[in-house]
């Protein structure tokens, strides 16, 4: 097979998969989805690495640095932003029993 | 550079199932936060894979550089606050978006000397045009929420043309490259989608803002992808695909939620048909009332509804909010919240702010669920909330939120608008309810407001 097709292969397959896991999402998830899709295209950062890793010249070097930068602010702190939101889904679903837990323990 | 062994390449496909598996995790709220955390994972080993195998000059510094923006990610992540949100996640998307663009021109650099084929240099092309124009896009949208700019259209007469001219001569030089590839062809490529970019969201109004960001981000997954080609790198391919379809098919979802094309939003303001309105302070007549007057009519009601909206949030009153709740309750007055998918700005972003003040999440009622209710609801209680209240998305065809499914607050017996002034909402338009004879003002800073009424009703 030749290789463009077999690249052409994993993008349209991928597209399905990108649509097909997301297409029953809720209203209330929109905003944590689109950070944590976004903290996914983070992995820029495997690509900063490589070219700067290869850079033959001090300027290719400092852009690729700076490259390496942006992409790790976008991943990093994507995942973790990504995460405070979800934290605050969790949490809602426990103050009942949580309150009960501590009426019975001062009683 | 170093081909990948196969190892490697299997470990690339680990992380990409962990990328789509977080996707799916992220789609339902069981299994959102581990959704994430395994999207990490897969991140977080992938980006370690590649010291192992590739021979890389420079890994010292890129560990430096790679530390400073974990921690520059760290603190923006921890110290947001959460009615910060959207411009944080636009910020996040720039910046990804710019590192695909650098990522790309370098790339571009080695292509030149060596012999690769045209598919090659024309993702090349691609990635540095779209990663700027996400970059740039990303960096007014960051503006225009953070206030550093106004958050209201801005047009002018020749940036129809202007735009157009510019996605041409971007078509003609991306040929040039593909052609015959020089570096400084991708410098003048970046500085086109630079101005693509920011050309893209200037006419793009306020409210509509958070479906740009969700457009960018599905763009900066494009560029990633294409990047992923030029590399030679399938996980790059795999998750910047799924993000840009993923992406692309949640700006649909959202823009469907407020009733609008995702075309309408972008070039609305250009054709100058769905410009939005005036924006100043109306002059018309109102009644307004005292805390004490709207807490008699919460005291003595039998059902309350509350529509908080982002005004709720910016005023930091949602824990005095739910202490009045908590009161009302105890009055046996039924309260509940009505929230409006694009409540806050972002879909979902008032369940976060809400949840952040630890209003326990069965009060919360979606809008389908609750908009039979008004009609037998004696008050329903707006704060900080306007255009998910505005009557005129049924009413009138010409306005900007025409088709937005909204609230029917409208049918409650008495209407409560708690608002800091007459100023229209984040989309520009007059609401017609707040001159509706059913309708009572309460004007004031929200949680001055709302402590004021907490008193007030507790000495009922």
């Amino acid at each position: 097979m030749n290789e463009s097709i077999v690249w052409l292969t994993i993008f349209i397959l991928s597209v399905f998969v990108g649509v097909e896991v997301i297409s029953k999402v809720s209203s209330t998830l929109h905003t944590p989805l689109m950070s944590g899709a976004n903290a996914i295209h983070g992995i820029i950062l495997l690509g900063a690495i490589l070219v700067t890793g290869y850079a033959e010249s001090n300027l290719a070097l400092v852009v690729g640095l700076v490259a390496v930068v942006m992409a790790s602010v976008n991943m990093v702190g994507g995942f973790l932003v990504t995460d405070r939101m979800l934290q605050m889904f969790v949490r809602k679903k426990k103050p009942a029993p949580a309150k009960a837990e501590q009426a019975g323990g001062q009683s | 550079m170093t081909a990948t062994p196969v190892w490697a390449q299997v470990v690339y496909l680990l992380a990409a199932v962990c990328f789509i598996l977080a996707l799916k995790g992220l789609s339902s709220p069981k299994t959102a936060r581990a959704g994430n955390l395994i999207g990490a994972v897969g991140a977080v080993i992938a980006c370690v894979v590649v010291f192992f195998y590739a021979e890389l000059d420079h890994v010292a510094a890129i560990l430096v550089a790679a530390a400073i923006g974990t921690a520059i990610g760290v603190v923006g992540a921890q110290r947001v606050q959460m009615t910060q949100m959207p411009q944080l996640v636009a910020l996040f998307n720039g910046v990804g978006g710019g590192a695909a663009a650098l990522v790309a021109l370098l790339e571009l650099g080695n292509l030149v000397e060596g012999d690769h084929g045209g598919f090659a240099l024309a993702a090349t092309a691609f990635t540095i045009v779209v990663g700027s124009v996400s970059f740039a896009g990303s960096m007014i949208t960051f503006a225009k929420l953070q206030d550093l700019m106004t958050s209201r259209p801005v047009t002018f007469p020749g940036l129809p043309v202007l735009f157009g001219g510019s996605l041409l001569i971007a078509l003609a030089l991306s040929v040039l490259t593909v052609t015959d590839p020089a570096v400084w062809l991708g410098v003048v490529l970046a500085l086109i989608g630079l101005t693509l970019g920011v050309l893209l969201v200037l006419p793009v109004g306020g409210a509509d803002v958070p479906i740009v960001i969700s457009l960018l981000n599905a763009f900066t997954g494009l560029t990633v992808a294409a990047g992923g080609y030029v590399l030679d790198n399938t996980v790059l391919l795999v998750a910047g695909t799924l993000v840009g379809a993923a992406g692309t098919f949640l700006t649909k979802l959202m823009a469907a939620a407020m009733g609008r094309s995702v075309v309408n939003i972008l070039f609305g303001a250009l054709k100058g048909g769905s410009t939005l309105g005036s924006g100043e302070a109306s002059d018309r007549p109102v009644r307004s009332a005292s805390p004490q007057d709207v807490a008699i009519l919460l005291g003595y009601a039998n059902k309350v509804i509350i529509v908080p909206g982002y005004g709720l949030a910016v005023a930091q009153a949602q824990h005095t909010l739910r202490e009045l709740v908590d009161v009302l309750m105890d009055r046996d007055i039924a309260v509940d919240y009505a929230i409006h998918p694009v409540a806050g700005r972002m879909p979902g972003h008032m369940n976060v702010l809400l949840a952040e003040a630890q209003v326990p999440y069965e009060q919360l009622k979606e809008m389908d669920d609750i908009n039979g209710e008004f009609k037998q609801t004696d008050v329903v209680l707006v704060v900080g909330a306007n255009d998910v209240v505005n009557p005129a998305a049924k009413t009138t065809p010409g306005a900007p939120i025409y088709g937005m499914p909204i609230l029917n607050a409208d049918e409650g017996h008495q209407i409560v608008f708690m608002k800091r002034s007459m100023r229209p909402g984040f989309s520009g338009i007059e609401n017609e309810l707040l001159f509706d004879p059913k309708t009572t003002l309460l004007f004031g800073d929200a949680k001055d407001s709302l402590s004021k009424l907490l008193s007030a009703v507790k000495a009922l």
